[in-house]
């Protein structure tokens, strides 16, 4: 075919493009959701809970994953300076993820632990007080205001469209308890989301203000679980090596 | 009353949308790049964030990005696609009210979007962080684009589709298909939405949604803008229409594989990410078909980058575009990419190909455009060269300091001492970025003052172009009075 007949045919020119430029996609994207060696098989990793998903909420509010990446890559460096090498098992509940894809400020995918609440609260609200050369905003107005939680469940409804097991029927419930076992079930139980939440904001007291619940409690929250729900010495570095 | 029989363009051309689009970008562009040397300032001095929700880095980011992504490029694109797919069909723009409607929807669009940012209300998808009631006005814009310039070129009075704009459809279709897909989401109100996909099937979305808002916003439109402008302003012929027909198909096929290139490393399965490391340095080439394309047009008329500041707007932007198509696939190697990827040479990158490439091309076909959309003269020449120094000046300055940064940085993190340990703490990495900052910063206000110059030039046009409207109407009544 000569080119020409391309030329002078807008139709022909709009289905051609649109062929040649679906086929990159079509093979890089669709895949990813078939072959089942793409998310590595691994226990620990669970949905959000109500309270930590809505510091989720506000971690993407702040554009917080301009500045910080979500991903452990597998090098010497970075296993020292952060630990093990991020999976994909690791943000599977996670919409959007959060991978990022620049490191203004430490990667953060294995934070939670790391350090304890109390350094958390005075790190975000007045980051040079805790470290002198740190170029972070200070974030302080995250204590004065208020959790905003009465549409956690509306939240929560929305993610389990998305295939997030949040439960609202007993049945879900059941499942829940057959895959993650009771404790996890109850949080992931959309019915007693607030209640789940304001009594995980207690006992945590992450801010340190019991009787208030902040944006910080739950911000807090959501960093103290990064990274830290896969207990890595259950398996051996061959086993994760298979599935990349 | 003897009129004239040749109708003149700005009656046979709707140029009223033009006008207004590319005054838009004019403004989109200096508030854009305002908040972006701000954002570089407070990187480099964090007091500047003043404990402000709005103000913080995190929340600007996405207002620059937006301003001159959407609002800059997206504008002017509009302008010089109505303006290109008029004059190369010989047709009147189809649709005026229509064409109305996408300037005043775009516009509405870009700068709700930046307040939604302002006040967190954001999708926390890099360079599509809109939330999804925007969303689906944009798509309605688009497919009124689309319509509108579909049905332009189907008014054509020239048998062939000129190639400036198979770049502007191919652009239009894929960011439609780009868009939509990247933009699944269940909301849960007007201003919060959960993404459909997650990690990793969600991650390979967003960059390859990502990296063809390069592809194909950023380049394949402003290749079909160069297409135009550059032979034009020349006053040649396009260097060779054999190598336009195999870089424009190579492009569009090869750029949609390599968004994976921007997650390697990552839990993205290594297949993907070695695919999209290929494709990417396969892209090497229609990129580089494209720069002597444009470039070699000037051949046997070199002389006008002495005599014509638009001229040297247009051949450095076709450099810069050769530099940072080089750069890009560099980077793309696994091997490099484990050192530049998370630094600042991603920054440098991307505005070496955004200053460099999008803005200086822009700049030039906005000297071209403007003094024809208003049939006078630019004010001033010289304030053309004085614009086109700050501005090369302000890009060197920019990326040589993100250079040092990033690959400063990234040897640092990678360092390890006599005894196998780390030698710098992230944090040290963090003050060794102080300079560079400010330096880019530096940079950043060069190319501002830059624009700046070109803002009271293209003021200085227009008050002109009033005064000799003035008295051609005063001179025209004059003669009617007396016959």
């Amino acid at each position: 075919m000569r080119h020409e007949n391309i030329e002078i045919n807008a139709a022909l020119m709009i289905v051609l493009i649109l062929v040649v430029v679906s086929i990159g996609g079509l093979v890089e994207i669709v895949p990813l959701f078939y072959i089942d060696k793409t998310i590595e098989k691994v226990e620990g990793v669970r949905p959000y809970t109500a309270l930590e998903l809505r510091g989720r909420d506000i971690y993407i509010r702040e554009g917080c994953y301009l500045c910080h990446s979500q991903m452990v890559r597998p090098f010497r460096d970075e296993w020292l300076r952060y630990g093990h090498y991020s999976l994909a098992a690791e943000s599977r509940y996670d919409h959007p993820f959060q991978w990022g894809s620049k490191r203004t400020g430490p990667d953060l995918a294995r934070l939670g632990g790391k350090y304890s609440n109390a350094w958390h609260v005075q790190h975000l609200a007045a980051p040079r007080s805790v470290v002198p050369e740190s170029i972070m905003p200070n974030y302080s107005w995250l204590l004065q205001n208020k959790l905003y939680y009465k549409d956690v469940g509306d939240r929560m409804g929305a993610l389990r469209v998305t295939g997030v097991p949040y439960s609202a029927t007993q049945a879900e419930y059941d499942a829940n308890v057959k895959t993650f076992g009771k404790g996890v079930a109850d949080q992931l139980d959309i019915s007693a989301a607030e209640l789940n939440l304001q009594a995980q904001d207690k006992a945590g007291n992450y801010d340190g203000n019991p009787n208030k619940l902040t944006e910080m409690d739950a911000l807090v929250a959501y960093l103290q679980v990064l990274g830290a729900m896969v207990d890595f010495n259950k398996y051996n570095e061959g086993y994760f090596a298979e599935f990349r | 009353m003897a009129q004239s029989v040749t109708l003149p363009s700005e009656e046979q051309y709707n140029y009223d949308v033009i006008r207004k689009f590319t005054i838009m970008a004019v403004v989109w562009g200096v508030i854009g790049m305002c908040v972006g040397l701000y954002a570089a300032l407070e990187l480099a001095f964090p007091y500047l964030n003043f404990d402000l929700p709005g103000l913080t880095f995190g929340r600007l980011r996405p207002v620059h990005t937006t301003l001159v992504i959407f609002g800059f490029g997206g504008s002017i694109l509009f302008a010089t696609s109505y303006y290109v797919v008029q004059r190369t069909c010989q047709a009147r723009l189809a649709f005026p009210l229509l064409a109305e409607f996408t300037f005043w929807g775009w516009s509405a669009g870009v700068g709700l979007g930046a307040l939604t940012y302002l006040a967190g209300i954001t999708q926390g998808r890099e360079y599509a962080e809109f939330e999804w009631p925007l969303d689906i006005a944009i798509t309605l814009v688009w497919v009124c684009f689309l319509l509108i310039y579909v049905a332009t070129l189907l008014r054509r009075n020239q048998p062939h589709i000129y190639v400036a704009n198979w770049f502007y459809l191919a652009f239009i279709l894929t960011v439609a298909i780009l868009h939509i897909f990247n933009n699944l989401a269940v909301p849960v109100s007007l201003t919060k939405s959960y993404s459909l996909f997650s990690g990793v099937q969600d991650a390979m979305t967003q960059w390859w949604y990502g990296h063809n808002a390069v592809g194909f916003f950023l380049t394949a439109a402003f290749l079909g803008m160069m297409y135009y402008f550059v032979p034009k302003q020349a006053g040649r012929p396009i260097y060779s229409y054999r190598l336009s027909i195999i870089h424009f198909w190579a492009l569009i096929f090869l750029y949609m594989w390599a968004g994976g290139h921007h997650l390697h490393w990552t839990a993205l399965p290594d297949w993907v990410s070695t695919l999209a490391a290929a494709f990417s340095i396969l892209l090497l080439l229609p990129s580089w078909g494209g720069m002597i394309n444009g470039i070699m047009t000037l051949s046997g008329a070199w002389d006008k980058l002495r005599s014509d500041p638009i001229m040297l707007f247009l051949i450095t932007s076709l450099s810069f575009y050769g530099m940072s198509t080089f750069e890009g696939p560099l980077m793309s190697l696994k091997s490099v990419n484990a050192l530049s990827h998370y630094t600042d040479w991603t920054i440098g990158h991307v505005h070496s190909g955004a200053l460099g490439w999008v803005a200086l091309v822009s700049f030039g076909s906005i000297y071209h455009l403007f003094p024809r959309l208003y049939s006078t003269r630019m004010y001033s020449q010289t304030l053309i060269y004085v614009h086109f120094w700050l501005a090369t000046i302000g890009i060197v300055l920019y990326i040589t300091a993100m250079w040092v940064a990033g690959i400063g940085q990234g040897l640092m993190l990678r360092g390890f001492d006599q005894y196998g340990n780390l030698a710098y703490t992230f944090t040290e990495t963090v003050e060794f970025l102080h300079t560079p900052y400010v330096w880019r910063a530096i940079g950043g206000a060069f190319f501002v003052t830059g624009i700046l110059v070109m803002v009271y030039n293209l003021v200085m046009t227009l008050i002109a172009a009033r005064r000799e409207e003035a008295a051609l109407q005063a001179k025209l009544a004059a003669k009617l009075a007396r016959a």
